[in-house]
C-alpha cells in the first residue's frame, strides 16, 4: 500500500517568496530521504516553494476563482511531500516518527486510494454497466 | 499504546530492522541460520517488553544490541562447552568484537553478503524465494505460506533445510568476487523476478495476481539497486518489474477477470511505476554503454516492456523494435518462451502468418509441452487468418493447461465466442 506523507511546516503559510530551506536541514533531509531510498520505500517526493509563489482556484457559485498567495486564511499549508510504499499504516508511521523534522514541522499521513477501494459497490450501476459495455466493444475490436 | 497497537509497531520497525539486524549479526557470527535465531530472539523480547515500556526511541538500536547481547551469551556458553576447540573460540572471540562506528558504514555490504548468502546456487529455488523474503523482506513463514499457496509447515521446513544446507555447504558470509560474481548475481535476480512472477500471473489460485507479492519484489530490486548500483542488469530487472506493475490494476477487470495487454485501458496505467521503470531502463543501459558491454537479458525485457509503456495506444507500438529486441534476447538467452514471445511480435510487425510459421517451427520443442501459451497465442494468429474452427481448438487446448481459474475462464470465453452458432452475432 501506499501512503503520502505530508510535510506541514509551521510558519510556511507566510514564508517569503523563494525561501528555502538551510544548508543543514537540507543535509538532514538528504540523508533521511537516501534512508527511504535504501530501505525500497521510497516512490517519489518533492519540496514545494511557499504559498506567497502559488494561487489558489477556489470554486464558489460553481464558478472558477483565482486567488494569488500568500493566502490570509491559510493555518496550515504544505511543504512537501513524500510518497511511500509499504506493508502497513503502522509502518508508515515508523518511517515518519524517522523524520529528522523540526519543532515547527507536522508531518501527516494520508494512505492513498487504490482501485480495489473503489469495488463495484460503489460504482452507480449504470456506469458499472457503461463501462462493460465498453469492454464488450473493445474485446469484439480485439478479436476481429 | 495498546497491545494490539504496539504489536503493531513492532511489526513495522521488524519490516524495516530485521535485515540489517540478520546481516549484521550473520558477519558476526558467519553463520546465517545462527544469526536469524538471535534475530528472532531480540524480536520475542521486543513483544515481552515494549507493551510495558513503550517503544524505544531507537527501536532499531534497541533491537540489534538486544540481538548482539544474545550473540555474546551463544559464544561464551559455546566456549565453556568447547573450551577444548581454543583456536575457534579466538576466532569467534575476535570476529566478535565489532566496531560499532562502522557498522553503521559496513550494513550495505552486509545486506548485499546476506542477499547472495540468500540465493546462493547451492539451495533449490524454492528455497532460495523462501529464505530470501524471510530475511530480506522480514515476512513470516505464514505470510510466505499464503504467498505461494502452500501449507505454512513446508515454507517453515524449506526455511529450516535451507539454512542448514548453508552450514553444511559451509558458504562464506561474503560478496562473490570476480568470474563468480556474474553466476551468482544472475542467481540473486532470477530469485527476485520468480517472487515478483508468482504475484504477477499466479500459477495457481482463484486469483490472476497478487500484488503484494509484486510489491514485495519490487522492495527487493529496489533496495539491490542501491546496494549494486554500478550493475547494469540490477537496473535492468528493476526497471523490467517497475514497468510490468504499473499495468497490475489494468491487467484485472471489474470481476477479477485477466486483461491482456494490447486490451488494457492504458490510463490506468500507473504512471509513477511507468517513469520510475524507463529511469532504471536508462541507468542500465548507460552503464552498459559505458562498459561498453552488450543489454543483459533483464535490459533488454525491460527495453521490451518500455516499447508497450511509451505507446499511448496499442496501435503506437513499435513492433519492429520489438522484434529486433527479442532477436537479441533470442541470441543472449535463447529458449523456446522467447521464440514464443518473438512469434507474437512478428505477427504484429508483419502478419499472423509470419507468427504461425515461427509458430509451428517451435511446436514440438519438449519445453512448451503443456505450456499452455503456445496453443493460446497459435489460437490468436489463426482467428486473426480467419481459421476460426482451428482457432477454437487451440483456446480450448491451452484452457486444459492451465491451473488459473480466472485464465481458464477467460480462453474457455474466447472458445466459446467462437462457436459456429455464435458467429452470426459477431
Amino acid at each position: 500500500m501506499r501512503f503520502m506523507m505530508l510535510m506541514i511546516p509551521k510558519g510556511y503559510e507566510s514564508a517569503k517568496p523563494g525561501t528555502l530551506p538551510g544548508p543543514r536541514a537540507i543535509a538532514a533531509m538528504m540523508k533521511y530521504n537516501e534512508s527511504l531510498q535504501k530501505a525500497g520505500v521510497l516512490l517519489s517526493g518533492e519540496g514545494l516553494h511557499p504559498p506567497s509563489m502559488g494561487a489558489r482556484v477556489s470554486f464558489a457559485g460553481g464558478k472558477p476563482k483565482v486567488t494569488d498567495g500568500p493566502f490570509a486564511e491559510a493555518k496550515e499549508v504544505l511543504g512537501g511531500y513524500w510518497m511511500i510504499q509499504v506493508k502497513s499504516r503502522e509502518e508508515a508511521i515508523e518511517w515518519a516518527k524517522r523524520c529528522p523534522g523540526s519543532e515547527n514541522e507536522v508531518i501527516e499521513i494520508r494512505q492513498v486510494q487504490e482501485l480495489s477501494d473503489f469495488d463495484a459497490v460503489t460504482l452507480p450501476p449504470r456506469l458499472a454497466a457503461r463501462e462493460q459495455e465498453l469492454r464488450d466493444k473493445l474485446e469484439k475490436k480485439g478479436e476481429r | 499504546m495498546g497491545i494490539s497497537a504496539t504489536h503493531g509497531a513492532i511489526d513495522a520497525v521488524w519490516r524495516i530492522e530485521s535485515a540489517k539486524i540478520v546481516a549484521g549479526l550473520a558477519r558476526m557470527t558467519r553463520d546465517v541460520g545462527l544469526a536469524e535465531e538471535l534475530a528472532q530472539e531480540a524480536l520475542l523480547a521486543a513483544l515481552e517488553k515494549w507493551p510495558e515500556s513503550g517503544v524505544p526511541d531507537n527501536p532499531g538500536a534497541w533491537l540489534m544490541a538486544a540481538a548482539k547481547n544474545r550473540a555474546l551469551d551463544h559464544f561464551r556458553h559455546h566456549k565453556l562447552v568447547e573450551a577444548k576447540h581454543e583456536e575457534i573460540g579466538r576466532e569467534t572471540e575476535e570476529g566478535f568484537t565489532p566496531d560499532f562506528d562502522a557498522f553503521e558504514d559496513d550494513i550495505g555490504d552486509d545486506l548485499l553478503r546476506l542477499i547472495f548468502t540468500a540465493c546462493h546456487p547451492v539451495l533449490s529455488t524454492e528455497a532460495r524465494a523462501a529464505l530470501t523474503l524471510r530475511l530480506l523482506g522480514g515476512l513470516t513463514t505464514d505470510e510466505i505460506a499464503r504467498a505461494f499457496l502452500v501449507p505454512e509447515p513446508t515454507v517453515a521446513q524449506r526455511v529450516v533445510r535451507a539454512k542448514r544446507t548453508l552450514a553444511e555447504a559451509h558458504v562464506p558470509f561474503e560478496v562473490p568476487r570476480g568470474d563468480e560474481l556474474a553466476a551468482r548475481l544472475s542467481s540473486v535476480l532470477e530469485v527476485i523476478y520468480l517472487v515478483f512472477n508468482e504475484g504477477y500471473s499466479a500459477t495457481a489460485g482463484e486469483d490472476w495476481t497478487r500484488p503484494a507479492l509484486c510489491e514485495d519484489a519490487l522492495r527487493l530490486g529496489r533496495i539491490l539497486a542501491e546496494l549494486a548500483p554500478a550493475e547494469p542488469e540490477v537496473h535492468g530487472l528493476l526497471a523490467l518489474m517497475e514497468i510490468q506493475a504499473s499495468r497490475l490494476r489494468a491487467r484485472t477487470g471489474t470481476a477479477g477477470e485477466p486483461i491482456l495487454l494490447m486490451d488494457q485501458d492504458r490510463s490506468r496505467w500507473d504512471h509513477l511505476l511507468v517513469r520510475r521503470g524507463l529511469g532504471a531502463l536508462e541507468r542500465a543501459e548507460t552503464l552498459c554503454a559505458e562498459a561498453g558491454g552488450a543489454l543483459g537479458p533483464y535490459t533488454l525485457q525491460a527495453a521490451i516492456a518500455a516499447c508497450h509503456a511509451r505507446a499511448r495506444t496499442p496501435g503506437e507500438t513499435d513492433w519492429k523494435r520489438i522484434v529486433a529486441l527479442y532477436d537479441g534476447l533470442a541470441q543472449l538467452a535463447p529458449s523456446p518462451v522467447v521464440e514464443l514471445n518473438r512469434a507474437v511480435a512478428v505477427a504484429m510487425a508483419y502478419g499472423p502468418q509470419e507468427g504461425l510459421a515461427l509458430v509451428d517451427a517451435i511446436a514440438a520443442e519438449p519445453a512448451l509441452r503443456g505450456y499452455h501459451l503456445l496453443p493460446s497465442v497459435r489460437a490468436d494468429f489463426l482467428l486473426k487468418l480467419g481459421r476460426l474452427d482451428e482457432a477454437r481448438g487451440e483456446f480450448e487446448r491451452a484452457a486444459s493447461l492451465t491451473r488459473n481459474s480466472r485464465e481458464i475462464r477467460l480462453l474457455l470465453d474466447r472458445a466459446a465466442a467462437l462457436h459456429p452458432g455464435l458467429r452470426v452475432v459477431k
